[in-house]
């Protein structure tokens, strides 16, 4: 795709000229729009790095929110992040994956399932903030669960459970049938062949989903809003029943004061999230590795 | 696996007792996720049959000012789409045409090489938290709209519309990637044999051809544009206001969702019914735009075998 395209009849006249130069003029405008991207990204990173650096060190890891900027720090929105990350996993990896299971490996082609994966696909379209409203009115009302981590977790992990879903999906359906195949000649049950065949051939591609999943509920803001957490919180939740708060949520406390300090301790919660984030995906990056080399 | 005699045989029966306690088990996963439109859609629909009890459906679709919180309480739902379709338009104006030349460029010009770079370095892009863009809209787009345009509001739309057409270029970009590399290599060189350039190849074939694709990501994109909350609550502001000026502060209905539940909002006050007719009319615009993007690429999906 990257030959230079065929030298055309009449290059010489005119018109080929003019038909030469539009095509060298618009393969330099598509060069640009790509640029674009990179460099917005590249400029994000840079204006967050110089604005938040200077405030990140040890202090600022280890102490609670406060009303001043000098002594405020992100203990409480790191734990609660860590928290809302392990209980979302928790509840959200297993069912996932029994759902994707389900559909790939059990479920015949009818319109319950048809029904079943369209209704999937949609839900992935549905803004975050809706996830929260059903939270708000669900978990925290009606199931009298309060404004508690477990409120949390539970929305975002109904956020990502799609996206898990599709994903595990994938790579169970990347999984060579032959192996299936001579599974059930030896007498494997489908659950046999599920558990000891498809899954860990499949795993390393669910967990690459499921990561990917998980970094997107740890960025998350507004459903968790919707469901009360706190942007100011001085301790740790200790139970998943306590109340909490997150990074993204203690970073858009600080932001939206106009104290320039409380922007700056905003811009060093991003490079610290965004630290979690990309160490998150790294992992994700590494199973993949070992995935694609195994097969 | 066992054929000898009745131990055999019971052990079948517990085995086979297990594969469907197994199966049914599975399938209960699978259904849940109807169950969480279901709730959905409940939880919306009763909160906004409530609301409709005591706002006029006329009020809300025709009114012109929101202020439900005011003494004299008004429920035009209006202008919070307004803002959240100037916000979306402005994002649209952006990602759109970046995001297909993008995607020509990955798919028609770039090496292999370059493309396997370029690609996730693209896709960081919607990995990044939308507080991040949020931020990066106050404390760096708006001073920079503002020493151009000097009248600028502190918070104002064409900054959310900005970040926003950032955030969504990697959904246009990937999605029309994808669908320009379906079309297959032979109408390219077809083209090429007839004396096209590569412009002309690029835009008049390889383009058209992978329209429906192209389309639907364009829909989608929008979609996401709409449903995004955090920037635009931190960089457009919370003033309903139906203007067609982008630099001035406006509210979407994701900024006044988010509004709402940080204040105190006890369950059957009409303030906390709000909530759930804006994100009514929310989830349904998103929803309609997500099944037209799948019917679009369904409906219009040139096959090539």
């Amino acid at each position: 795709m990257s030959d230079p395209g065929p030298s055309f009849g009449g290059a010489t006249t005119p018109r080929g000229r003019r038909r030469r130069r539009l095509g060298v003029l618009f393969a330099g405008l598509c060069a640009a729009a790509t640029a674009v991207g990179v460099l917005a990204l590249g400029v994000l990173l840079t204006d967050v790095a110089l604005d938040g650096l200077p405030s990140l060190d040890g202090d600022f890891l280890v102490n609670f929110g406060s009303r001043i900027p000098e002594r405020a720090g992100i203990k409480a929105a790191l734990a609660g992040s860590v928290w809302i990350l392990t209980l979302t996993a928790l509840i959200s990896f297993p069912v996932s994956v029994a759902a994707a299971i389900y559909l790939e490996e059990y479920a015949s082609q009818n319109w319950i399932t048809r029904t079943i994966q369209t209704n999937i696909a949609n839900l992935a379209g549905v803004p975050s903030i809706v996830y929260g409203i059903l939270g708000l009115a669900l978990f925290v009302r009606f199931f009298r669960l309060d404004r508690s981590v477990l409120s949390g977790a539970l929305t975002l992990s109904l956020l990502i459970m799609p996206v898990i879903i599709m994903a595990a999906q994938e790579a169970i359906r990347a999984v060579p049938g032959t192996i299936r195949e001579a599974a059930y000649g030896l007498g494997a049950t489908r659950w046999q062949v599920v558990r000891t065949q498809v899954l860990p051939s499949a795993m390393p591609g669910i967990l690459t989903g499921t990561i990917l999943a998980l970094s997107r509920a740890v960025g998350e803001t507004a459903p968790l809003i919707m469901v009360g957490a706190v942007g100011y919180l001085a301790f740790t939740p200790a139970g998943p029943m306590d109340r909490f708060t997150v990074l993204p949520l203690q970073i858009y406390n600080w932001v939206s004061r106009p104290q320039d300090e409380f922007r700056a301790l905003a811009a060093a919660g991003i490079v610290v999230l965004l630290l979690l984030l990309l160490s998150m995906n790294a992992v994700a990056i590494v199973l993949r590795n070992r995935y694609q080399t195994r097969n | 696996m066992q054929a000898n005699g009745g131990a055999g045989l019971s052990f079948r029966r517990s085995r086979d007792t297990r594969e469907r306690m197994i199966g049914a088990l599975l399938f209960a996963c699978a259904a849940a996720s109807t169950l969480v439109t279901i709730g959905v859609v409940a939880v919306l629909l009763g909160e906004t049959v409530a609301f409709f009890t005591q706002v006029s459906v006329v009020e809300f679709f025709t009114g012109t000012r929101w202020e439900p919180m005011f003494q004299e309480k008004h429920f035009g739902v209006l202008p919070l789409l307004a803002g959240s379709f100037m916000v979306a338009g402005g994002a649209a104006a952006i990602a759109l045409p970046i995001g297909l030349l993008t995607a020509v460029f990955l798919s028609e010009y770039s090496t292999a090489g370059l493309r396997k770079v370029l690609k996730p370095v693209l896709e960081i892009l919607a990995g990044i938290p939308t507080v991040v863009y949020g931020y990066f809209a106050l404390t760096f787009v708006t001073p920079l709209l503002r020493s151009v345009f000097p009248g600028t509001d502190v918070f104002n739309a064409a900054s959310a519309s900005i970040v926003v057409g950032i955030m969504i270029i990697p959904t246009v970009s990937s999605l029309s990637e994808d669908a320009l590399r379906a079309v297959p290599e032979a109408l390219r060189h077809g083209a090429y044999g007839l004396g096209a350039t590569k412009l002309e190849v690029s835009t008049r074939v390889v383009v058209p051809a992978a329209l429906s694709g192209i389309i639907a990501s364009f829909i989608l994109a929008v979609s996401r544009a709409i449903g995004e909350t955090m920037a635009v609550t931190i960089a457009a502001g919370n003033l309903p206001n139906m203007t067609l000026n982008p630099l001035e502060s406006i509210q979407t209905m994701t900024a006044y969702i988010v509004q709402a539940s940080l204040g105190d909002t006890p369950r059957g006050t009409i303030v906390y019914q709000t909530l759930f007719a804006v994100g009514m009319t929310l989830f349904l615009i998103t929803l309609a735009m997500n099944i037209l993007s799948q019917w679009v690429l369904s409906r219009f999906r040139e096959e090539y075998e």
